[in-house]
């Protein structure tokens, strides 16, 4: 089996999210970057899990996804809730907690 | 010391008879319990006795009904050990000269059926290089004797004092240390060694103290207690001596031990002939110091007739019936040094005997000039223990402590008396505030009555038979076949003749001024309450019967059994007491007294009750003394009056004579230690110190410590500043870092691994 392909791809996929998530200035999107990367970690898992023929990859996946979800709902409440405050979802507008 | 270790060695372990038993029924072997009831109590009231419905005076009262009671089974319990006990008798492994012991103490035991073995019982208090000290209870008949006494006089004087005190501001507090005191007395009574007894004498000594300063507020009442404090501290410093002195010698006698407190032991070896003459001699002068300031002995008696500042249930506790009666009961206890130390046995005048008989005299003079009813009875009281000094002093031991035993009830009796007069006429003087009483108060004036006549010794009353047993004592009667055991005293014979003389009149002048006349008073007296009258008739009761108890020898009026009953039980016949002889009662002596008594009484009766009371009649006042009477017509009266209204200027002695001439100079010396010395080394010191604290102050402080502090301060505000930059609240700036350290963390793993 060819691990290589998988792990470059999940490299690609993570390097987009990390872009995504330092680069976009939307919230919503950067919510998605994150999504992006954790599905990235989750590429790699699975990819490990098959090649090393143990069902524990997909478990680990199987709980980042749950995770994932739970994260976003949280996320997506807040951002809803920043619109609501400032009409605005850009987060380099965010900076009250500036020391 | 030699000889007597060879003497110890060559006796093969012959053991000195103590006289003393460790068996014995269960209440004497456990008296410790009746000092215990009043201690406890002392704690309870101090604790608890402010929260209790009657201010903790229940608890005094219960306590010492129970040691009351205990005490009478005590009693009751030596009554039958003393007549059968056989038990087996404690000897202790020394000794010293041979035949001489033996014999004295067989011929002891002959003379009197078996002997009466005290009850022993120690446990050890500490330890301390070798040396065991013991605590312990020493029960023989003059221990057993105490018991009853402190714990009835005491009983009654907790009841009287619930109404005599009644609500004074430190009610509480008062009878605490009146529980205290009971305890101290009743535990120096049953010492088994001479340090408890020194422990116990000086609890009762810090208990009068606090009891005559209990009103401190007025400051004739606080120097009344300082008086009796020192005064007393004067003698405590010769039994302290007297005490270490025996120590030592039943040490070096005992080759064994290093020395012993045991007071059996020490008047056993006393006695024995053991200890030298010259030790036994300095250790009962010793003694003898602590007993003249404890008994209020002339020319330390000072101190007791200011002690009537406290409160009147207290004088009659403390300063007539118990605590002063310590210092005879301790020459009773330690008989066996006296006897050796000061040759009663001889018919040579001693240092006790004189100074017995010269406080006698000395105290029923002083006891006319006096306003003061309670001061009457202060001089009395001293007096009284002169006569029992005396009576030891000529080896009448018996006599003494019946005396002794017999004074504690009438001038308790008298005490508690005068204290209900002035309950109700709120005042002690005699002149200016009484007379007339007998209308007023017909409980307190009878039974103010029984005890003068009981004092002055009038037949059939108690003080007859105990002041009747020392003139026998004294053995100077020659006359018509009464003579003493221990040779003639006739000197003693004739001051305690005076003595009995000078007390009925002075007791008849006392009671003229006092419920005789009109009453010159203001208000109008009422008699006391029954809290008051029934331990006063209780009193009243016990000195009219207290004397049948020691009928003389060959009294024919009364059966053999009842005779000498007192001296039977109470009179140890033991290894450590020495053989003590009687004199022999005789009629004419017994009259002649009586009639000096009534002479006395009809003396002093011809002067108030005639020439006063026409007096007064031709005056239309109650008068107190004549307006033209000796005083006034002879100049040699007025001389010993002004003399005896100064007390013999023995407190101009002490105050202006000893007290000034040691403190003047004593205070500019120490004054000049004080500048010159003291005051230029702690100044120098001071100066020292300043100029150490600047240097201190600006080398290491400044420069130092603040330099450290600062440079911290200003690193770590300057380094936030810096941080502050990083922290944007921007949180995709947060992300890259997180980020890039991430990143480089991992290329850091990737070159490790």
């Amino acid at each position: 089996m060819l691990l290589n392909q998988f792990l470059l791809l999940s490299a690609v996929l993570f390097a987009i999210g990390v872009y995504g998530v330092l680069a976009r200035r939307n919230g919503v999107l950067v919510l998605m970057s994150i999504e992006l990367i954790l599905n990235a970690v989750n590429l790699n898992l699975v990819a490990f899990g098959a090649f090393r023929e143990t069902v524990g990859g997909e478990v680990f996946a199987l709980f980042v996804i749950a995770v994932a979800a739970a994260e976003v709902g949280v996320g997506l409440a807040m951002v809803l809730l920043l619109y609501r405050n400032r009409r605005s979802i850009d987060l380099t507008q965010i900076d009250q907690l500036r020391g | 010391m030699t000889e007597l270790f060879t003497i110890a060695a060559s006796t093969d372990g012959g053991g000195l008879a103590l006289g003393i038993t460790e068996g014995g029924n269960w209440f004497l072997r456990n008296v410790w319990l009746i000092p215990l009831l009043p201690a406890l109590s002392f704690v309870g009231i101090l604790f608890f006795g402010k929260r209790m419905p009657r201010g903790g005076s229940e608890l005094g009262v219960a306590a010492l009904g129970i040691a009351f009671l205990l005490a009478v089974v005590t009693g009751a319990a030596w009554v039958d050990h003393r007549d059968d006990y056989h038990g087996e008798e404690v000897h202790r492994a020394v000794v010293v000269h041979d035949a001489h012991a033996d014999a004295h103490a067989d011929a002891h035991a002959d003379a009197h059926g078996h002997p009466s073995l005290a009850v022993h019982r120690t446990a050890t208090w500490f330890q301390t290089n070798g040396v065991e000290f013991t605590i312990g209870t020493l029960v023989d008949g003059p221990a057993v004797m105490m018991l009853l006494v402190v714990t009835l006089v005491s009983l009654l004087v907790h009841v009287y004092s619930t109404d005599y005190v009644h609500g004074d501001r430190r009610y509480t507090h008062f009878f605490a240390f009146l529980s205290l005191f009971s305890a101290s007395m009743l535990l120096l009574v049953v010492s088994e060694n001479t340090l408890q007894l020194l422990c116990a004498w000086e609890l009762v000594g810090v208990c009068s103290f606090v009891l005559i300063g209990h009103w401190w507020e007025e400051k004739p009442n606080s120097d009344a207690a300082l008086k009796a404090f020192l005064t007393n501290r004067v003698g405590d410093m010769g039994l302290l001596v007297g005490v270490t002195v025996l120590f030592f010698a039943v040490g070096s006698a005992l080759p064994d031990r290093f020395g012993s407190f045991s007071i059996a032991e020490t008047n056993a070896l006393a006695s024995s002939g053991a200890l030298s003459h010259t030790t036994l001699l300095i250790a009962s002068c010793c003694l003898m110091a602590a007993v003249m300031s404890k008994s209020g002995q002339f020319f330390l008696h000072t101190w007791l007739p200011d002690a009537m500042a406290g409160p009147t249930p207290v004088s009659a506790l403390i300063h007539a019936a118990t605590m002063v009666v310590a210092g005879v009961f301790m020459i009773a206890r330690m008989y066996g040094v006296f006897f050796e130390g000061f040759q009663i046995g001889g018919s040579s005048i001693n240092l006790m005997a004189f100074i017995g008989g010269l406080t006698t005299i000395v105290g029923a003079c002083l006891a006319f000039v006096q306003r003061d009813i309670k001061k009457v009875l202060a001089y009395s009281t001293i007096s009284q223990l002169g006569y029992m000094v005396m009576a030891l002093g000529v080896g009448a031991w018996t006599a003494a402590m019946f005396h002794l035993f017999t004074h504690a009830f009438f001038k308790a009796c008298l005490f508690l008396g005068s204290g209900s007069v002035s309950h109700a006429v709120h005042s002690f003087d005699m002149k200016s505030d009484m007379g007339g009483l007998r209308k007023h108060m017909p409980h307190t004036y009878r039974t103010f009555m029984i005890g003068t006549v009981a004092l002055a010794g009038l037949p059939p009353l108690a003080g007859f038979w105990s002041k009747d047993e020392i003139l026998v004592g004294t053995g100077g009667w020659g006359l018509l076949g009464g003579t003493g055991g221990n040779g003639a005293y006739t000197l003693m014979l004739g001051m305690g003749m005076l003595t009995a003389a000078l007390t009925a009149a002075y007791m008849t002048r006392c009671v003229y001024l006092t419920f005789f006349g009109e009453f010159r008073g203001h208000g109008q007296p009422h008699e006391s309450g029954p809290r008051i009258t029934v331990p006063l008739w209780i009193l009243a009761g016990l000195a009219v019967v207290a004397g049948f108890v020691n009928l003389p020898k060959g009294f024919q009026m009364a059966p053999g059994s009842l005779q000498e009953r007192f001296g039977h039980f109470v009179e140890p016949v033991a290894g450590y007491f020495p053989a003590i002889s009687h004199g022999t009662p005789s009629w004419s002596l017994a009259v002649v007294s009586t009639l000096v008594v009534v002479g006395g009484i009809a003396a002093s009766g011809w002067y108030y009750f005639v020439k006063v009371e026409a007096a007064s009649k031709v005056a239309g006042t109650s008068l107190t003394e004549l307006p033209d009477g000796p005083t006034t017509k002879y100049p040699l009266a007025r001389m010993g009056h002004t003399l005896l209204a100064n007390k013999y200027y023995l407190d101009h002695l002490y105050n202006e004579v000893v007290v000034d001439g040691t403190k003047g100079p004593v205070a500019r010396f120490a004054y000049r230690i004080n500048q010159q010395v003291i005051d230029r080394t702690v100044d120098l010191v001071g100066e020292t110190a300043v100029k150490a604290g600047v240097v201190v102050y600006e080398k290491v402080d400044q420069l130092v410590v603040d330099g450290a502090v600062n440079a911290s301060g200003s690193a770590s505000s300057a380094t936030g500043e810096e941080l502050r930059k990083i922290n944007s609240g921007k949180v995709q700036s947060y992300a890259a870092i997180l980020f890039a350290a991430a990143t480089v963390l991992a290329g850091v793993l990737i070159v490790i691994v």
